[in-house]
């Protein structure tokens, strides 16, 4: 197997000649003129060769930053001193750019490359695309505000972007106009900032509602907007670029080594994300087991790959999605291929007597199959030990009172209003109008909640799908849907007979 | 000339090819995608169709006429003009000298107002230098922004240029249509300052605003309660409407020592009777076609002439020719007539140079001429400078 491999190809739709020779003209001579800086704009895909291992770490480590970067900016306020300093960290760990120094061109060519790949991985969906440009906008924002003021300048000329600081003595004689342009611009501010003159074109924001001065068709702002603008075409331009890299997949696709390294990290990434945001407790539980140890029991694999097909996941999205979980593990390809995909295919109905089970509901959760040692499934409501169940609730960020709330009715024996409980508080609402009863119904539940509106299952298609027979992916999607939905019917009458009769 | 228009206003080589027209016809026909390869095509056409209106467009990736052959999605506008309309039914709360369709001297001074507005804020604050003001033949006035820089503007840019200039808020329901708050922005200052040219003599004498019961209402509802009260009693005892503005102004000028809010009304009361309203929706669409300069309004027969804004204080839309008064300037005999024919019929390769240079020289005579010589000059000011564009780029500036 060719061990490197040429990241500008894949960048390239094929019989793009006029493109590369533009592109060689533009090529800097060296690695200290391209890395100048410790930050980029990413303009230009990288020129070189990379070995295959390298693509896969610089891959991984820089999904590590990126991570890391989203849940700092969930718990901390972005470039406070503990955001910083906890980012600089990480960087530092990553082995990342930091801060300028000249010993970063090794760094700074990791940050250039590992970028690209990840580019690639997260161009597919529009979910992934959102995801990746946020935590690119909160990266860009965090480096830049290490440079100095000459520095940021530097940047802004060395990236086309025409945004020049006007002199002090224009700044005095334009003070006025400046001062009654904006709410937010006081003589302290035209005194203490540098204003820089912008394109009215690039601040149509400003424009639109008037908030800056303009003459001759540019804008003064004062350098705190000055990043604003600079973050909104970074975003803009990372946007168009995703876009589209997404149209030139199939350069990738045709690559067999990288294909799978790619669906996982975005596969992994976006269930991941789900998790935290919209899975019941139970679910959350087994897949934070899943990702930690590479394995899960049977009842765990069935509860949670129920589940995931409630949600829309197809049968070839289930079986890589376990797959690449399980090979990381103990598991290789091979046994997987011959002990458990056969058991995931059972799930959809696709082997033995062929019955497409539902996933389960709460009371089934509840009531049938305990878990044992080494097992991740039931509910937690109801099975995990109040202690532990403290702990898990603390290490997702449930705050002290929601937690008492939690166990008061964990102790009442209320595991489903427990659950409601739990949801109400990490999606910050109090009025919940469900009655819950089934995982999946959480999940539908919390997309609504967050706007999602979306359809997930559509999201969750492979590129290949959606180019080849996007018909029949989203047909099969709308089934499982609607399955899930017509079964979560199905399962409250049951409940109600049952509690009629009792 | 008339084909320099729209396709001077760029520098690249198709596209005038590229450039949309539609036609309105007989019975309210209307066909769009028209384009046309050369000037004579589009002359022909014209002759052809006869059509009523005619409208100007983008130009865009592929010729219009041939807009259904291009595989979906890649027929594209890629540069249009950015446009303005102002149109005086818009200011129908406001006037009461005519209403819907009509116009009159009176209630001119409005456009007037609107286009010393617009054309200091397109030139001064936006950098615009190629804008043509062009009367609509009706009831109101079309602006055109040639620069290269402003046919390369996104629908998101046309739409912020177009707000930034809007000031007035609100339909019908909506009685006051104009808050200000700290700071004034400079626009809004330099275009009060227009306003308050006009409007003593616009308002307070022409309309009247502050005479009739009706009107002083009107006003009124656009002040604070408590001043409202005040004013109303100061009014019994003051009917002259310069001297009733004083007190508004006055009134002003006590709340804006002490209140943090609702100080600047009488700016506000200037800004809803005169400031220009614009149709945000025109100017955003790039898709969108303008009435062509020169064309004839369908329902008054006037020509839709460009306006010199060096005359912009004496221009009289009724004094615009329409097209019969033209036919009939155009019938006249011409002085030296015969000679001119024998002289040409004894060379008959030149008839056809005799009838182009006759159908140049002909406007010349009718009402239309100090029109057209107005329109050669913004075009030649384009032209020049695009020229100088072309050589700044090849570097021999």
């Amino acid at each position: 197997m060719i061990k490197n491999i040429n990241i500008l190809d894949l960048f390239l739709p094929s019989g793009t000649m006029q493109f590369m020779s533009r592109q060689k003209k533009l090529l800097p001579n060296s690695h200290t003129e391209l890395y100048g800086q410790c930050l980029q704009f990413y303009g230009q895909p990288p020129l070189e060769n990379i070995a295959l291992s390298e693509f896969e770490t610089f891959a991984v480590e820089r999904l590590k930053l990126l991570k890391t970067v989203e849940n700092l900016g969930v718990s901390y306020v972005k470039l406070s001193e503990q955001y910083t300093k906890k980012l600089d960290q990480e960087s530092k760990n990553l082995n990342f750019p930091y801060r300028s120094g000249p010993s970063e061109i090794e760094k700074r060519r990791k940050d250039h490359i590992s970028h690209f790949i990840l580019r690639l991985a997260y161009c597919q969906t529009e979910d992934l695309r959102r995801w990746f440009i946020q935590q690119e906008v909160d990266l860009f924002r965090y480096r830049f505000s290490y440079l100095s003021s000459k520095q940021k300048l530097e940047f802004l000329h060395k990236n086309n972007l025409q945004y020049d600081a006007i002199s002090v003595e224009e700044k005095k004689a334009l003070q006025d106009k400046l001062v009654n342009s904006s709410y937010a611009v006081s003589g302290i501010t035209v005194e203490d900032q540098d204003f820089y003159k912008v394109p009215f074109q690039d601040a149509l924001d400003l424009v639109r509602t008037r908030k800056v001065y303009l003459k001759a068709g540019y804008v003064y702002i004062p350098h705190q907007d000055i990043v604003t603008i600079i973050l909104n075409d970074f975003r803009t331009r990372l946007s168009k670029a995703l876009a589209l890299t997404a149209r030139s997949l199939p350069a990738v696709h045709s690559d067999e080594r990288l294909q799978p390294l790619l669906n996982h990290l975005s596969h992994a990434y976006q269930i991941d994300s789900l998790s935290g945001k919209s899975f019941p407790l139970c679910m959350r539980q087994l897949h934070q087991a899943l990702r930690e140890n590479h394995h899960l029991r049977h009842g765990g694999r069935m509860q949670y790959g129920l589940f995931l097909k409630g949600i829309g996941l197809s049968l070839e999205q289930a079986l890589q999605f376990w797959r690449s979980e399980f090979i990381r593990g103990k598991v290789d390809a091979d046994k997987f291929d011959k002990a458990y995909a056969y058991s995931i295919r059972h799930m959809f109905g696709k082997e033995g007597k062929r019955t497409d089970y539902t996933p389960y509901s709460c009371m089934k959760v509840i009531l049938s199959n305990p878990p044992s040692q080494g097992d991740h499934h039931g509910c937690p409501f109801r099975h995990s030990d109040p202690e532990l169940l403290k702990q898990k609730l603390q290490f997702y960020k449930v705050s002290p009172s929601g937690i008492s709330q939690i166990l008061e009715l964990v102790k009442g024996m209320h595991y489903q209003l427990a659950c409601q409980k739990y949801f109400e508080l990490t999606h910050n609402v109090s009025d919940i109008t469900f009655s819950l009863n089934h995982p999946n119904q959480y999940f539908v539940e919390s997309q609504k909640v967050l706007g999602g509106g979306k359809d997930i299952k559509r999201e969750m298609d492979t590129p290949q799908r959606s180019q080849e027979n996007s018909g029949r992916g989203s047909a099969a999607a709308r089934e499982a849907a609607a399955n899930a939905s017509q079964h979560l019917a199905e399962m409250t009458e049951e409940l109600d007979s049952f509690f009629q009769d009792a | 000339m008339y084909y320099s228009f729209p396709s001077t206003t760029s520098v690249q080589k198709n596209y005038f090819q590229n450039r949309e027209f539609s036609f309105t016809l007989k019975d309210d026909i209307y066909v769009r995608y028209q384009s046309f390869t050369t000037q004579n095509e589009l002359e022909k056409e014209m002759q052809k169709m006869n059509p009523y209106k005619i409208d100007i467009g983008a130009i865009y990736s592929h010729r219009p006429n041939q807009h259904n052959t291009v595989k979906s999605g890649t027929f594209q506008a890629l540069e249009k003009e950015l446009v303005f309309d102002i149109d005086m039914t818009d200011y129908d709360d406001v006037r009461s000298c005519c209403s819907a369709a009509d116009i009159c001297c009176k209630c001119w001074s409005l456009m007037t107002i609107a286009i010393r507005i617009l054309d200091r804020a397109l030139r001064e604050d936006f950098g615009f230098h190629h804008l043509l003001w062009v009367y609509s033949g009706r009831r109101g006035v079309h602006c055109w922004v040639c620069d290269e820089a402003a046919r390369k503007l996104s629908v998101a840019a046309r739409s912020a240029v177009a707000e930034y200039l809007s000031l007035i808020k609100g339909g019908e329901e909506t009685v006051k249509k104009v808050v200000l708050t700290d700071p004034i922005h400079p626009f809004i200052r330099e275009s009060l300052a227009v306003v308050e040219r006009y409007f003593p003599r616009y308002a307070l004498q022409e309309q009247d605003i502050l005479g009739r019961k009706e009107s002083v209402d009107k006003v009124l509802s656009l002040v604070p309660e408590d001043v409202r009260k005040e004013l109303q009693q100061d009014f019994q005892n003051e009917k002259k409407p310069e001297s009733r503005w004083k007190l508004v102004r006055d009134q002003a000028t006590k709340k804006q020592a002490t209140a943090k809010k609702g100080q600047y009304f009488e700016k506000e009361i200037m800004l809803q009777y005169c400031y220009p309203r614009l149709d945000v929706n025109v100017s955003k669409g790039v898709n969108h076609l303008l009435k062509s300069p020169f064309s004839v309004h369908p329902k008054t027969g006037r020509i839709s002439v460009p306006i010199n804004l060096k005359e912009l204080d004496v221009f009289d839309p009724f004094a615009v020719p329409t097209i019969s008064l033209i036919c009939e300037e155009l019938d006249r005999p011409r002085a030296g007539e015969d000679e001119e024919k024998s002289e040409e019929s004894k060379d008959k390769e030149n008839e056809k140079d005799a009838a182009e240079r006759r159908k140049i020289r002909d406007y010349k005579r009718t009402t239309l001429a100090k029109y057209v010589k107005y329109f050669d000059q913004f075009l030649d000011a384009m032209a020049r400078s695009w020229k100088g564009e072309l050589l700044r780029k090849s570097g021999k500036f």
